[in-house]
């Protein structure tokens, strides 16, 4: 394993390139108790859904792909709190996450992991395909890039009826190599769409390393072609996200610019669950989690005042929520259609 | 009803479903200012400006995807494939995304969406551009495909896929754009998808042809006749949903039967047409059901290779002498 490079910060790069530097050796973000108290529960009920959904694959609960966002909580959950309720999400296969972020409930997302007729989209969907029209969440999506174009679609029908609505499409660094990804942002850049792109550069495309990726491995120089804005920066700090996210928002929503953002993140499992991660060293994994965002987030609430008990009763809470939505899954009836959705009548 | 061409049937279909549904609007390449690579959107640009008639660059994925992420947000788009030799670089989002979003979302989100754009070998340009793709997408659930074969069909069917609540794959014919036709001069002149329709009544046999086959069809029945054989042919109209039932009552009738289609032969729609023809039909067959196909090649260039892969006229009237055991 030789060939793993360090973070981001050694990265090739060009004069061009924004440099990201290791945020804990950067200001704090201002933020207050009511801030980041509602962004930490978010972040630790993401954790608790995603171990609970780890724990059923493994009890034969869970079938097919099931890709963790562990590790990446801070990107989504500091992203959607930039966003209005009538703004709409677009993101891949690793999106439970962005789905529980933007409102959608444990319970059904929980549901539909186990394939049960109460599940988000009724056992037809799984991990992979979690959506709710109720909440302007408009898909998780199994094929790489595939979706960038459709968040530029929600984008385009924002600024058709002039609606002021804005579309937060998310993706890996992986989908910055193929087609849809690079039509999806030249076109959002031609027509000056109410979009922010979202790169979640994790560093690695299922296996593959960035440098083994990209030839220029700052994945945000792709808006220049293009004109866009972009922005580039460390995502373990889920304050800073949130207010980076909320310019681009502001751009995208007063003058309609769409902007090309990427955050640097770490997951903290594999790929997917049949992934042991054998590409990483045992010393960058250990690195990135003991910059961990929650354990980070935590303790930024004891400095601003909160007590120890306080943060108890809330993860007692967050740990009871998703117990609740295991048990709701667990006694909830098998999917029991497939017919009438196929076709619209 | 006015004699006009099949172009002018689908400008009128679409710059009335524009005057009736402001959710409607195109985008496709040179559909704008260019008035269309084949003069199919002349004049919408003017009529709607350029909100509504929208230029895309040589981006089918991306306009493609586009088109499917605002019809899950509430509008109706008609995207335009230069020819849907095309399609095939965006085929992702028609089949992954446009196909499978209403069922994935379980309902909560439909994608009424038209993909359209001229289908099958023109004259002479070659292999790449030459090409019927209707069997992959007839091929995809959740689709609906519709072939037009006259103006007054163009007309009425892309009129009623513009207002369904699917994404429907309408493919045009390439050579049939000049082609006249009577059509009822009213903005609700709609065809229902899935209506086959008897272009020419007969006894003897029944040949099934959709798109510009249908005019090959029509012109070997006159050949037919001569040889007093009295063909039936019948036009599906859409491929899916596919109608069946008029399909086999013809067939019941006639008691042979023959496909003709411009596609390929192996896996081409013609062959699952068949296949529900026996089913349906085995005790009244009097021969096995033909099928006439273009060759199981790339189409060449030179014109006399180009007329020699695809299906003539005498290759249906000799399919039909081989269901009448006349050969």
């Amino acid at each position: 394993m030789g060939m793993v490079r360090a973070v981001v910060t050694a990265a090739m790069t060009t004069p061009e390139t924004k440099r990201v530097e290791r945020d804990d050796q950067q200001e704090l973000v201002d933020t207050t108790l009511e801030e980041l108290t509602p962004l930490y529960r978010q972040m630790l009920a993401i954790r608790r859904l995603e171990e609970a959904c780890a724990k059923a694959y493994s009890q034969g609960k869970i079938g097919g792909f099931l890709h963790l966002i562990i590790g990446q909580e801070a990107v989504c959950v500091g992203a959607i709190a930039a966003l209005e309720e009538k703004d709409y999400v677009v993101a891949t296969y690793r999106e439970h996450g962005h789905a529980y972020a933007k409102g959608v409930p444990a319970r059904p997302i929980l549901a539909e992991l186990w394939g049960k007729k109460t599940g988000l989209v009724k056992g037809l969907g799984g991990s992979m395909h979690l959506f709710d029209k109720s909440k302007n969440f408009l898909g998780g999506y199994g094929i790489v890039g595939g979706h960038v174009p459709i968040g530029a679609g929600a984008a385009f029908a924002s600024k058709y009826r002039g609606d002021g609505a804005v579309t937060l499409c998310f993706f890996g660094e992986g989908a910055s190599t193929i087609g849809g990804f690079a039509e999806g942002i030249a076109l959002a850049a031609l027509w000056k769409l109410p979009i922010v792109f979202i790169c979640e550069n994790n560093q690695y495309s299922m296996g593959t390393p960035l440098y083994r990726s990209l030839a220029v491995e700052d994945v945000s120089m792709r808006a220049l072609a293009h004109g866009m804005p972009r922005d580039r920066f460390d995502g373990d700090d889920v304050v800073k996200v949130k207010r980076r996210i909320a310019e681009a928002v502001e751009r995208a929503r007063t003058t309609g610019e769409p902007t090309l953002v990427e955050v640097i993140t770490y997951r903290f499992r594999g790929h997917s669950m049949s992934d042991p991660g054998l590409y990483r060293t045992k010393e960058e994994v250990e690195e990135w989690r003991r910059r961990d965002p929650l354990g980070r987030s935590r303790q930024r609430l004891l400095d601003l005042g909160m007590s120890e008990d306080e943060l108890g009763a809330l993860e007692d809470d967050v740990r009871a929520e998703i117990e609740d939505a295991v048990k709701f899954a667990d006694e909830s009836p098998p999917a029991d259609e497939y017919l009438p959705y196929v076709i619209k009548e | 009803m006015a004699v006009i061409s099949y172009r002018e049937a689908l400008n009128q279909a679409m710059r009335e479903e524009m005057d009736r549904d402001p959710n409607v609007f195109i985008m496709g390449e040179e559909v704008g200012y260019y008035n269309g690579a084949y003069k199919v959107t002349q004049g919408l640009l003017q009529r709607f400006s350029e909100r509504r008639v929208v230029d895309a660059p040589i981006a089918e994925m991306g306009f493609a995807g586009i088109g499917v992420g605002a019809a899950m947000v509430g509008l109706r788009p008609i995207i335009e494939f230069m020819t849907f030799n095309f399609s095939l670089v965006a085929i992702d989002q028609i089949v992954n995304n446009a196909a499978k979003i209403y069922q994935m979302s379980a309902g909560q989100f439909t994608v009424p969406i038209v993909f359209r754009g001229p289908s099958g070998p023109a004259v002479q340009v070659a292999s790449q551009h030459s090409q019927s793709f209707e069997s992959y997408y007839a091929h995809v659930p959740g689709l609906k495909v519709v072939m037009p074969s006259t103006a007054y069909d163009a007309k009425g069917l892309l009129k009623t896929a513009i207002r369904d609540e699917n994404p429907v794959v309408f493919m045009e014919g390439e050579t049939l754009y000049n082609t006249t036709w009577d059509v009822p001069e009213t903005d609700e002149h709609l065809i229902p998808l899935g209506v086959a329709d008897v272009k020419r009544e007969g006894t003897d046999v029944t040949l099934i042809a959709w798109s510009r086959m249908v005019w090959v069809c029509l012109d070997a029945a006159k050949e037919l006749a001569k040889q007093g054989i009295e063909a039936e042919v019948v036009d599906p109209r859409t491929l899916r949903p596919l109608d069946i039932d008029t399909l086999a009552s013809s067939v019941r009738k006639t008691g042979r039967c023959v496909i003709v289609e411009v596609g390929w032969p192996v896996a081409g729609f013609g062959a699952e047409i068949a296949y529900q023809l026996q089913r349906l039909c085995m005790d009244s067959l009097d021969a096995p059901i033909e099928r006439v196909c273009s060759d199981d090649v790339p189409m060449p260039y030179a014109k006399n290779l180009e007329d020699e892969v695809q299906p003539q006229v005498k290759d249906v009237v000799a399919a039909v002498r081989r269901a009448l055991y006349l050969d």
